[in-house]
């Protein structure tokens, strides 16, 4: 496959290692839960329950052969066909994570 | 040897004269012959025995298709089982073998399956050896596979490379037939970046075996003046013996190419396969078709061909497989085999023609509506026995017989994406699929257009689309004139008559009556019907047969042939030598060694080395006089407890933190908090996970306000970086903060003992007495008067130890000035044995307790996982089952008898419990010889193991046969206070 990296352009999968689903970037605030058991909860259902679509699937692959950027990786499970790319970095702002 | 049936012209140089052998028998043949086409010129046809019924078999095709002609090259080390004679292109001293016949072709006691035949029809395995389940793997298992099986492995090392190749083009053509070499030309003269690849050593496909003409040159003569044409444009590459294995995705197709095999022995410096990865903008698929035999009773003996494969041996290599012919067709293009081979002086005995209409040939005995129902001839064709429409048979003498059940297209790269190919009834065969991978397009035969003219047409066609996809200049391109004529197939796929020994695929020995017994026993879907009759699992993938055999299944359910499915492909298109597919990354090469910044100095010392990983460690130095590892071992903890002691730690994994919310974020990663740390100052941290469980330990030292350093256990520096930057990049993405791997950067050792410090005073430029540089102090320092260096107080083996880091280019000087400081204290080198054996006896966990599957409170450090701030894994860490009070613990073990050693990987039992998994009250994780002890010792984990300490328990190992009673004590074996590291 060939990922089109935003900053380095077309780039051979095999420089990148693969993680998984980036709903990993919606990782909850430990310390926003009123109990223990509420964020067990909330931390069962963010590391264990995923989507495994045959078809579109945002993922994460790291550019560890190159330049180190963790992408988000919009593609098709199916057809390998791949949309979107974009830094994780931006994806993480814009669902509003910060520090 | 006299090459009997060589005829007059094809494409062979007969000025030089190649020799070979074939079975220990000498023969001789010509440049541009395969070792196939030789062997019929010297009147060979018997070349190989079945898989299953060993019988006798010659080659029914000229190309890569070939079930039967399947041989051993070479001897010695080059020696390669399973090749296709069809393909091999025959060179000088050439040696080649017949497979699968004992002892020898013409006489194969194995022969025998063919008479007890019954016994073996589809689903024999299946159904025979299901019982006893224990005969399976002493009993039949061995006897099947020394029966069955191909050819044989010399076990010696391949003496060749192999090498792997990146290309990048815009428009990749797969095959050089008539419709490739169009496309090329088309291509190449628009200006675009082509490759050209064919998997043939002669560029031309099926214009070199056919007498056809392109405009006003015979049909090789044309491929022979485009090839030049191509050749000379510096955009084309043209890329001859080389077989495109696959498509991948994204226009990425993998290729092999036999750069030498056509050699006796590559030419110095060249591989003999380059396993090419190929990245394009568009491909077009112009591999061309396969004939398809027709099955009937007894077709496969030595003789009955392809009727397209005999006019390749009669045109391209001027061999007449027979002298006395017969054709057994159902279409048109079978009729050409007839009226070649007559050309040639062959004497023609008879067309067998299964369809009723059509116009009769002139001057050739051409039987309408017939059939073949029968042949004989043990080892090789001797007559046929044909039905004619009127219900009369009659036997013909005949030594050679092509036949012809109609064409079916290469379409195997068009559906390697798992597009389903689509069944075109025109010409009676599956096209390739309208849902193939994107942006490859089929051309010519491979995409169903047939003739010649729809090959050039096609092959033009396709190039100006992909020209005009990739937004170049199409080219008008002047087509030659061909013949168009069409096919004229009517659909004909077995001869009803006979007890069904009619054979579908060759190579596997599946029969009519296999494909009879599939529907019996409701075998009838496609992928039923492969797994239980074998039909297209050898090592030609049913390139012959599977189209065949789907469609008798058809036939014998009543359904079409769409109903009754289709089979795809998946990749290699032919068979590739694990060698191509491996490359370069073979013995030592398989991956990069790494060796420390002390390697040199060690070797020297003669130091054992060990593969950590990637990495060469020394494991330990022995002096003269010692004799077994453990007195080196032995002495040099004892001198490093009573001295002191030198060890290369450069394979800890380091990486560089700086920015101004390095503190926050390393509060983040790791369990335990480090925000808090002070300038100057190291602490140990816990990296958990986010299901809780530790993924790693190291210490983290702050040297500035902004500037931390981390280091990882050896095994995890790689991924210990990637899960920080995951952190970092996706999880706070607006932290001031910047990694840096510098694992590399920095040659570091560490030196421990009671007189570390005196020895180190000796090359640190400051002051480090313990006032200056206490327990658990850092600092960026100078030694050597100048250089700059790291220096770290800390301590993996319970001594008053420091790791001093310098620039890795300095590590050799370093190591050997150290050591020579360290003379007058008579300072040891150490190595990872050592290493063990003090982190042990002081308690220290390390890979095997950090087994991926354990916690903070299994290792006795619940307490470090802060629940202030949020860290990875700590929430999950307090999730039921990880917080078992009277969970494992880590604990110290010793036998009562210190006599007695330990044996790492023994399960805690109580006194008197039977060894069962019910009963099992933990482990032994790390066994180590404790010289300090005077016995071995050991960690573990243990259930409720806290509690446990004092307890007598027993060291069970069932695989290792031993059983030991011990004791459980603290796991700090060794100045359990921690007086001497502060000292």
């Amino acid at each position: 496959m060939i990922i089109n990296h935003p900053l380095l352009g077309p780039r051979d999968a095999q420089e990148f290692t693969y993680l998984g689903d980036a709903a990993l970037i919606d990782r909850p605030d430990a310390l926003s839960f009123p109990s223990t058991e509420a964020a067990l909860d909330a931390f069962h259902d963010y590391l264990y329950l995923r989507d495994n679509p045959a078809g579109e699937h945002r993922e994460l692959w790291f550019h560890e052969q190159g330049d180190r950027s963790w992408l988000v990786v919009t593609r098709n499970t199916v057809t390998h066909e791949i949309t979107k790319v974009e830094l994780a970095r931006d994806v993480a702002r814009a669902k509003g994570r910060s520090k | 040897m006299t090459q009997e049936n060589r005829i007059n012209g094809g494409q062979i140089d007969r000025t030089k004269t190649l020799r070979f052998t074939f079975d220990g028998h000498p023969y001789t043949g010509h440049p541009g012959d395969t070792l196939a086409s030789a062997l019929l010129a010297n009147g060979v046809r018997l070349m190989g025995r079945s898989f299953k019924y060993h019988r006798p078999r010659g080659p029914i095709s000229a190309g890569s298709e070939e079930p039967n002609a399947i041989v051993e090259l070479r001897t010695g080390a080059r020696q390669e089982p399973n090749t296709r004679a069809t393909v091999a292109e025959l060179f000088d001293g050439l040696e080649a073998n017949s497979q699968n016949r004992f002892p020898s072709l013409k006489f194969d006691l194995m022969g025998i399956n063919d008479r007890l035949s019954p016994f073996f029809a589809a689903g024999f395995y299946y159904k025979t050896f299901m019982w006893p389940a224990s005969f399976w793997e002493k009993i039949y298992e061995p006897i099947i596979r020394r029966a069955a099986g191909l050819g044989s492995l010399t076990r010696e090392e391949d003496p060749d490379q192999y090498d792997k190749g990146f290309l990048h083009c815009d428009i990749l053509i797969i095959g050089a037939g008539p419709a490739g070499l169009m496309a090329a030309l088309t291509a190449g003269r628009a200006g675009a970046r082509v490759i050209l690849a064919d998997e043939d050593f002669r560029m031309g496909g099926r214009l070199n075996a056919e007498t056809l003409t392109i405009g006003n040159h015979s049909g090789a003569d044309w491929a022979e003046d485009t090839v030049r044409t191509l050749a000379q444009m510096p955009n084309v590459r043209l890329m001859p013996r080389t077989t495109v294995l696959g498509a991948m995705d994204h226009g990425i197709y993998s290729a092999v190419e036999r750069v030498s095999d056509h050699l006796p022995v590559p030419a110095p410096g060249k591989p003999r396969q380059i396993l090419w990865r190929i990245y394009s903008r568009q491909a077009i698929l112009a591999g061309g078709a396969t004939e398809r035999p027709i099955a009937f009773e007894n077709n496969d003996r030595p003789g009955i061909m392809l009727a397209g494969a005999l006019r390749t041996y009669a045109n391209r290599y001027a061999v007449a497989v027979g002298d006395r012919v017969a054709v057994f067709t159902n279409n048109d293009d079978g009729l050409r085999t007839a009226t070649d081979l007559q050309a040639k002086g062959i004497d023609i005995a008879a067309v067998i023609d299964t369809r009723q209409e059509g116009d009769l040939l002139p001057g050739i005995r051409h039987l309408k509506g017939a059939q073949v129902i029968d042949t004989a001839g043990k080892l090789g064709l001797k007559s046929i026995t044909i039905r004619h429409a009127n219900g009369r048979s009659e036997t013909l003498s005949v030594n050679a017989l092509g036949v012809s059940g109609g064409w079916n297209p290469n379409l195997n790269i068009a559906s390697h994406h798992r597009g389903r190919p689509v069944w075109n009834d025109a010409i009676h065969a599956f096209t390739p699929p309208t849902d193939g991978p994107r942006n490859l397009t089929a051309a010519g035969a491979a995409a169903g257009a047939l003739s010649t003219h729809a090959a050039l047409s096609t092959g033009a066609a396709q190039a100006n689309a992909a020209l005009e996809a990739l937004g170049l200049k199409t080219h008008t391109a002047d087509i030659p004139k061909a013949e168009d004529a069409p096919l004229n197939l009517t659909p004909f796929w077995y001869v009803h008559e006979g007890k069904g020994r009619a054979w579908i695929d060759q190579q596997n020995d599946v029969t009519v009556k296999d494909v009879k017994l599939a529907k019996q026993e409701n075998f009838t879907s496609v992928e039923h019907l492969k797994r239980y009759t074998t039909l297209g699992m050898a090592t030609d993938q049913g390139k012959t047969s599977n189209v065949t055999g789907l469609a008798i299944m058809a036939e014998l359910t009543g359904r079409t042939i769409p109903q009754t499915g289709t089979t795809i492909y998946r990749p290699p298109y032919t068979p590739v030598a694990m060698g191509a597919l491996g490359g370069r990354s073979r013995g030592h090469d398989f991956k990069p060694t790494r060796l420390t910044p002390s390697h040199k100095w060690a070797s020297e010392q003669g130091a054992i080395f060990v593969e950590v990983g990637m990495w060469l460690r020394a494991q330990w130095f022995p002096k003269p006089g010692e004799t077994t590892w453990r007195q080196s071992v032995d002495r040099e903890v004892l001198q490093t407890r009573a001295s002191v002691g030198i060890c290369d730690v450069t394979t800890l994994g380091k990486i560089d933190i700086q920015g101004r919310d390095a503190g926050a974020f390393l509060d983040r990663v790791y369990a335990n908090t480090f925000s808090t740390l002070p300038v100057g100052k190291v602490r140990y941290g816990l990296m958990l996970r986010e299901d809780g469980i530790v993924m790693d330990d190291g210490t983290t030292a702050r040297l500035g306000e902004n500037e931390w350093v981390t280091t990882t256990t050896t095994a995890n520096a790689v991924p210990v970086f990637r899960h920080m930057e995951y952190v970092r990049q996706c999880l706070y993405p607006d932290m001031d903060v910047q990694l840096i791997s510098t694992t590399e950067a920095w040659a570091q050792f560490s030196v421990a003992g009671p007189n570390a410090r005196k020895l180190l005073q000796k090359v640190v430029d400051q002051d480090i007495s313990d006032a200056a540089f206490p327990y658990m102090a850092c600092a960026n320092i100078t030694v050597c008067g100048g250089l700059r260096a790291r220096l770290f107080r800390i301590s993996f083996s319970g001594e008053l130890a420091y790791e001093i880091a310098v620039p890795t280019r300095y590590g050799d000087a370093m190591i050997r000035e150290l050591m020579k400081a360290g003379e007058d204290f008579g300072a040891v080198a150490y190595g990872t044995e050592s290493l063990g054996v003090m982190r042990v006896e002081k308690g220290h966990v390390a890979g095997n307790e950090l087994n991926g599957q354990t916690t903070a409170l299994n290792m006795g450090l619940g307490k470090m996982v802060s629940k202030k701030k949020d860290s990875i894994g700590m929430v999950l860490s307090q999730r039921e089952g990880l917080t078992d009070e009277k969970g494992l613990r880590i604990v110290g073990v010793k036998p009562v008898d210190p006599s007695q050693p330990l044996t790492a990987g023994s399960h805690f039992l109580d006194k008197g419990a039977a060894a069962t998994a019910a009963n099992d009250g933990g482990w032994l994780t790390s066994v180590v010889y404790s010289p300090h002890l005077g016995c071995s010792i050991a960690l573990g984990y243990l259930k409720n193991g806290s509690a446990g300490i004092g307890d007598r328990m027993r060291a069970v190992n069932l695989l290792a046969k031993t059983e030991v009673e011990v004791e459980i004590v603290s796991p700090h074996f060794f100045d359990p206070e921690g007086e001497r590291l502060r000292g």
